[in-house]
């Protein structure tokens, strides 16, 4: 199993490794040491490979993910698995702005904390947060699951369109066109789903609320003006 | 002798006027701004107001033929392990696919590939047609990452990171319901039928300081490959230039107010941004002061018309140009053709912009698969082509008589100004002086 | 737009190495400034004295005979010169009369600084030269704050560089970018303030002074401050015994923090943070929203 010393290897070495791997290619699972808040690390996968970062990283870890199953026993910095794909991404310690951004695929698991807008912009990636979340978290979000066990900041999924969150703490406050939603037989389904994926053995699909769209600014209403 | 009252004729506002009335009364009736396609339409200094001095008994001019006046340029030079050499300066500004139709989309890449350019995408990704079709291809990064995705990444020729663009610098995009049709909904993973809001900063960057983090990012995901575009609006073009080198861009492109879009609201457009004159000079003298002049390129885009707009952006130290509403034009938008059509839709041969509704007669501004046939990929592209290299001797033309075997060579000294607005903006003296607003001493 | 780090250090033992640790922290930050570098210093502050940082661009001119021409002012002062700069240390009482007696002797010297215990030092170039210009590492002290600058919009110069101080022992250091602060300086300076910079965050230093001097204490002055700025900001603030951060409502500039039972530390990304003595099992945390955090010597539970 290759291993990358961040601390006297370029990062280039280290995705382009990453990248260079094919179908069927002999090392499918990397160690990353040293990480010591590097951004960029372990960007463009494209293969089923396994990394394991030992350490904290910095910005946009694990960007663009397709296929590969990165963890990082550590914290993660702004943007972690931004864009993902496909794939699963885990964060062991807690996950800074961003987590999750515009992600079309995948699931991200953070188990700590994660900071201001946590699944913005999704697109369809599922994420799984043990802790609580910050604020404007899923702003915009189009697809897609944001599970957090913990509680949700301000402006819970402001101008969502049809991603599905569920809380189990507390909200702070809704943003515009995010309501309260009814939990019904096949979001308790996806939910369990989703916390076995995660290796949430802890919580029940039962103590979490469903938020999504109101669906009022889907189409423009003058009325409705204050909204935006 | 009887006393004869003249009869006074009624007189209009100049504040007020019928325009400004009727826009009134449709915001009062309907509750909603007005929202249009293309860029400004009110009348401001623009390169109409420069004029080349050509050559004389001190300078001379090359002849054409073996002569030569080359027109290559080379983008992506600072960073990027593949820059791009296109055969003109002048390329295809990024415009969408659900923005225009699949035909439009073909025929841009078809004629940009013959006259060895690029063109661009624009906000919904890249399509496979336009992949197949365009020889260069640039790859938008949009605020709203719609389609985005790495293999797209990858098989891109150039990525353009979109922090505005000149029509409505610092507003988001909007596409409204009737286009997004299944494919556009599909692409950018949205619910049919609805009105699509677009964000108006990148989701997971705010900043020049976070930018370079994130266009280190973008070139590891692509192996250092791709040369790296920032594309702004008008606002602060020095201080907007200064920032993207610092951010570590291979080329800035610039996009005045003229430059067009598919739609925003009317406000933003004709009161938001700078015209593209009055942007080049401080974007040019960033480079300058930062040592980075042809070494970041510049593209500068907005009412790009002809080959005399190509090579005066040229002579005021751009690397090259993009064309975006021309482009359109080539192609076939606005026709007179369509007249009968045009007034149908309310509106007239030249004056339509309600590209947003999808009702294009033209067949390019439309999703409806009976309009969008109307056009003719192949011979589009065949007429886009034509421009293009039309546009391209227009300026060699032009910078042979400057005496310039490049097109690079051209400079501001080259030309002079018809009056203070466009000489003060692009620091050239008044024709037959050689004083311009600003400069010390006459 | 910039790196900020900042240091407030609980265990006085790690007060030797504060210079040290500041400068390395700084040095990782410079691909986000690399126009100016500057560093706020907080330390040896002895009864009765005070200290003023002074910035010269013809140094071997303006500091040599400096302590004789203020001895004639009535200001005896000792002066140490480093590089560009100076400290001038004085009596705590002249504090009020050296700036009109450095404005007769010395006209085109700047006040970067003053106040019992702050030293400031500030300059073009990247992090690794400003530091190494000040002798910054052997510097020691109880707290202290650095900023890496890259301009935004007002140019690149010695006094444009951050932190900015507009009272005693007060200084500021911003990233991000506000965007109501021409009307906000008009309204200042008809209260009476001064500007050297056309820079926004130079408002913001001056702001905090403001509200100050109207009976705030640090914490409240921020407090004002989320509702009179506008803009996107994350602020670090230093005082003469304490050491703030804030972030405006939206929060997009970034902001990491550690703390230990030897220090708490501010960083614009964690990398800045990686060297600190035990930050393998530190508190790390990022500071709320439109949040006032704030340490302070005095109040030291």
């Amino acid at each position: 199993m290759p291993t990358f010393d961040l601390s006297n290897t370029p990062l280039r070495d280290l995705n382009s490794a990453l990248h260079r791997l094919s179908a069927g290619a002999n090392d499918t699972a990397f160690e990353v040491v040293n990480p010591r808040g590097s951004h960029a690390v372990a960007v463009g996968i494209d293969s089923p490979v396994k990394v394991e970062i030992r350490g904290s990283v910095g910005y946009y870890c694990a960007g663009m993910n397709d296929g590969g199953t990165v963890t990082v026993h550590g914290s993660a910095g702004p943007g972690v698995a931004e864009n993902m794909m496909s794939g699963t991404v885990v964060i062991e310690g807690d996950a800074s702005q961003y987590a999750g951004a515009t992600g079309q695929g995948g699931l991200l698991v953070i188990k700590g904390n994660a900071a201001s807008r946590c699944g913005i912009s999704m697109k369809g990636i599922d994420i799984v947060v043990s802790g609580s979340i910050g604020h404007m978290s899923a702003f915009m979000g189009q697809s897609g699951h944001l599970v957090v066990l913990g509680d949700a900041g301000d402006a819970l999924g402001d101008s969502i369109y049809e991603a599905k969150l569920f809380v189990r703490g507390t909200v702070k406050s809704l943003g515009s066109d995010c309501i309260e939603k009814e939990m019904r037989p096949e979001h308790l389904e996806k939910l369990a789903e989703l916390l076995e994926k995660a290796g949430i053995a802890d919580a029940r699909p039962e103590e979490f609320k469903r938020f999504g769209s109101a669906r009022k600014l889907y189409n423009f209403n003058i009325d409705n003006a204050d909204a935006y | 002798m009887s006393y004869h009252n003249p009869h006074t004729p009624p007189r209009k506002s100049a504040t007020f006027d019928d325009a400004t009335m009727a826009e009134i009364r449709r915001a009062a009736a309907t509750g909603i701004y007005d929202i249009r396609g293309a860029g400004t339409k009110r009348k401001v200094p623009h390169f109409d107001d420069l004029l080349f001095l050509g050559a004389s008994i001190s300078r001379y001019p090359l002849e054409g033929y073996r002569e030569k006046c080359d027109t290559t340029v080379t983008l992506g030079t600072r960073f990027a392990r593949k820059p791009i050499t296109l055969k003109t300066p002048i390329t295809i500004a990024g415009m969408s696919f659900g923005a225009l139709s699949g035909n439009a989309k073909e025929a841009l890449g078809r004629g940009a590939t013959i006259a060895g350019t690029s063109t661009t995408t624009g906000d919904g990704g890249m399509t496979n047609e336009e992949r197949g079709h365009s020889q260069t291809l640039v790859y938008q990064y949009l605020p709203s990452r719609y389609g985005m995705n790495p293999r797209d990444l990858r098989r891109a020729d150039a990525i353009e990171v979109v922090v505005g663009q000149g029509a409505k610098p610092g507003g988001g995009g909007m596409l409204l319901g009737q286009k997004i049709s299944d494919r556009v909904a599909n692409m950018r993973n949205l619910p049919k039928g609805i009105d699509q809001r677009s964000a108006c900063r990148h989701p997971d960057w705010t900043g020049p300081d976070d930018l370079e983090i994130k266009i280190l990012e973008l070139r590891e995901i692509t192996d250092w490959e791709k040369p790296i575009y920032i594309k702004v609006g008008g606002a602060r073009p020095y201080y907007d230039t200064a920032l993207a080198v610092k951010a570590g861009a291979d080329v800035v492109v610039l996009d005045g107010m003229q430059g067009g879009t598919a739609a925003t609201q009317d406000v933003f457009i004709e009161n938001v941004g700078m015209p593209t004159l009055a942007c080049i000079r401080p974007a040019v003298q960033a480079l300058q002061d930062l040592g980075m002049h042809r070494k970041v390129q510049l593209i500068v885009s907005g009412g790009i018309r002809s080959g005399a707009d190509v090579a005066k952006a040229m002579a005021l130290g751009a690397d090259a140009v993009a064309i975006g509403t021309a482009a359109l034009v080539a192609i076939g938008d606005n026709d007179p053709k369509w007249e009968a059509e045009y007034q149908k839709l309310g509106t007239t041969a030249g004056a339509y912009d309600d590209w947003h509704e999808g009702k294009d007669p033209a067949g390019i501004t439309t999703q409806d698969p009976e309009l969008a046939a109307r056009l003719d990929p192949v011979a589009a592209g065949r007429r886009l082509a034509n421009y293009l290299k039309v546009m391209t001797l227009e300026a060699q033309t032009i910078a042979r008589a400057c005496g310039k075997n490049h097109l690079h060579n051209l400079e501001p000294e080259d030309l002079c100004a018809l009056t203070m607005e466009a000489a003060a903006m692009a620091q050239v003296p008044l024709a037959g002086t050689s004083w311009y607003p600003g400069k010390a001493g006459f | 737009m910039c790196g900020i780090v900042g240091l407030f250090l609980k265990d006085k033992s790690l007060e030797p190495q504060l210079g040290t640790l500041l400068s390395d922290m700084l040095i990782v930050m410079t691909d986000r400034g690399p126009d100016s570098a500057g560093i706020a210093i907080y330390g040896g502050a002895a009864g009765g004295r005070a200290k003023v940082t002074i910035q010269s661009a013809d140094p071997s001119v303006d500091f040599a005979g400096l302590a004789d021409a203020l001895k004639n002012e009535g200001v005896g002062a000792t002066v140490v010169v480093k590089s560009t700069h100076a400290v001038l240390d004085i009596p705590a009482d002249k504090i009020g009369n050296v700036r009109d007696a450095l404005s007769r002797v010395r006209p085109s010297v700047r006040v970067m600084g003053s106040g019992e215990s702050v030293e400031i030092y500030k300059e073009t170039g990247l992090p690794k030269d400003v530091v190494a210009r000040f002798d910054v590492r052997t510097m020691s002290g109880t707290h202290g704050i650095g900023h890496t600058r890259m301009a935004t919009e007002s140019a690149v110069t010695t006094l444009g560089a951050h932190p900015f101080s507009t009272g005693a022992d007060q200084c500021l250091v911003h990233n991000g970018s506000l965007s109501n602060h021409n009307n906000l300086r008009r309204e200042l300076v008809r209260e009476g303030m001064t500007f050297e910079t056309q820079n926004d965050s130079e408002v913001a230093a001056a702001y905090l002074t403001a509200e100050m001097a109207k009976g705030k204490d640090l914490g409240q002055a921020l407090e004002s401050a989320l509702d009179d700025l506008d803009g996107f900001f994350t602020f670090v603030v230093g005082t003469k015994s304490g050491f703030g951060v804030v972030r405006d409502p939206i929060a997009c500039k970034p902001a990491v923090m550690a703390e230990t039972d030897q220090y708490v530390a501010f960083g614009s990304e964690y990398r800045a943070l990686v060297n600190l003595p035990g930050i393998e099992n530190a508190r790390v945390w990022e500071p709320e929203p439109a949040t006032v955090y704030f340490w302070d010597h005095e109040k030291a539970a």
